[in-house]
């Protein structure tokens, strides 16, 4: 049996561990409330200009944008969204498995896969991997800037627009509530066309000014409103991550706590009963 | 009773109204427009400018946009502002456009003339709105 001194000291140490992973589940939690208020108050832009952009993809335009059109997959870009830092979980794992499994199978239909990374994770993660990172943003930040995403953004804008690549996809996570969350592969460019509405006649927008300039505008927006939202979402994701995992590595420390003590006192119950037992035996001889 | 639509009002922070409403009157890139039931499906940039918003039953709302998009469609109007703001601060507002007026005057090289150009116009417009404001509470 362990001698009664080390396992003190390994109870110590627990005890100290557990000290801060119960800190970093309430900063947590804490962050977590504010990553969630952002991404409520984010959530109607970004549904209302979904819904926009679907109307636009289903009307018969003079114009056709090059955003709309679709193109032969021959090269096809990801922006994946990640965490700047560790200790949540699962969280950027389970994503990077689903990022990965979409890009194998463009793969197999041979087109190529251009990454844009977003978060110190994912950039450190395709580093290690291989894969053809054009761009990347490294922290992020506990408030993700608008500002700061859109250079990375415009760079796979710039590329399809060019017709560099031919597909473009966000892989974020989805917060579905604070237990579970799910990775999500989403198409950007083309992009997808709304569900029809009542009867099938072609129709157009007024355009105030010009369709050209005027779509540019909105689209670019959209874009940048979708990641964003991407972005905020995944902060809240993370938060919720890290909150769980800490909270059952708290857990998890409690138990070895109570299991060294077990032991400890079994092994210091053990050495009172041998001096004990010498103390009489020491007696009987005399 | 005139005849309404619906009508939603976002910006990128907030959802700012959503409901029935008789007429829109935003500030789009060619001039003002007034929106009503029945009106064509248009798609328009807007410039910052205020926007009221006539709602069922005659009851006024004046907000401030700093620009945005307007899509109108056969079952609702949706405005996607870049910024909007309830409530505008006079003061600052006042101090902006002194700012920016005054930067106008210095030489042609040293200032970013679309940047303050556009800072004058926003603080103008934030104005404008505060007087509508006035305008519309006063009736």
């Amino acid at each position: 049996m362990a001698g009664g001194k080390e396992v003190r000291t390994k109870i110590a140490s627990i005890k100290s561990t557990q000290k801060i992973t119960s800190a970093m589940e309430m900063v947590a939690a804490s962050k977590m409330r504010k990553a969630q208020d952002r991404m409520a108050l984010g959530r109607p832009y970004a549904q209302r200009i979904r819904a926009v952009i679907g109307h636009v993809a289903n009307a018969s335009a003079e114009y056709q944008h090059v955003y709309l059109q679709e193109r032969e997959a021959k090269r096809v870009g990801f922006i994946v969204v990640s965490t700047d830092r560790g200790l949540c979980g699962g969280l950027n794992v389970n994503m990077f498995k689903s990022a990965i499994r979409d890009m194998q199978a463009w793969s197999e239909k041979g087109a190529d896969v251009e990454i844009c990374t977003v978060g110190n994770k994912a950039a450190s993660f395709f580093k290690t991997i291989g894969g053809k990172v054009v761009a990347a943003l490294r922290d992020v930040g506990d408030q993700p800037e608008a500002n700061k995403l859109v250079g990375s953004v415009k760079v796979m804008m710039d590329r399809y627009a060019e017709g560099d690549i031919d597909r473009l996809f966000l892989v974020s996570n989805e917060f579905i509530n604070t237990m579970s969350q799910k990775p999500r592969v989403d198409q950007l460019l083309p992009l997808p066309r709304a569900e029809q509405e009542e009867g099938q006649h072609s129709w157009d927008y007024l355009y105030e000014p010009e369709p050209v300039e005027l779509l540019n505008g909105l689209l670019a927006r959209y874009i940048e409103s979708q990641v964003y939202q991407a972005v905020v979402e995944n902060k809240a994701c993370e938060q919720a991550a890290r909150m769980i995992a800490m909270k059952s590595a708290t857990d998890n420390a409690g138990e070895m706590i109570d299991d060294l003590q077990l032991l400890y006192n079994k092994a210091r119950q053990a050495a009172i009963t041998q001096e004990l037992s010498e103390i009489v035996g020491g007696a009987a001889a005399v | 009773m005139a005849m309404t639509v619906h009508c939603d009002i976002v910006s990128a922070e907030e959802s700012l109204f959503s409901g029935l409403v008789e007429m829109v009157i935003v500030t789009g890139v060619e001039g003002e427009l007034g929106i009503t039931y029945g009106h064509a499906q248009l798609l328009t940039a807007l410039r910052p400018g205020p926007a009221r918003i006539i709602k069922q039953g005659g009851e006024e709302e004046v907000l401030f946009l700093s620009g945005g998009y307007v899509e109108v469609q056969p079952n609702g109007i949706t405005i996607l502002a870049d910024i909007a703001e309830r409530e505008i601060d006079e003061e600052s507002a006042k101090k902006a456009r002194e700012e920016a007026t005054h930067a106008l005057h210095k030489a042609p090289s040293e200032i970013d003339y679309a940047r303050v150009s556009a800072q004058l116009a926003e603080a103008e417009a934030r104005l404008r709105t505060l007087q509508a404001i006035r305008k519309a509470a006063g009736k």
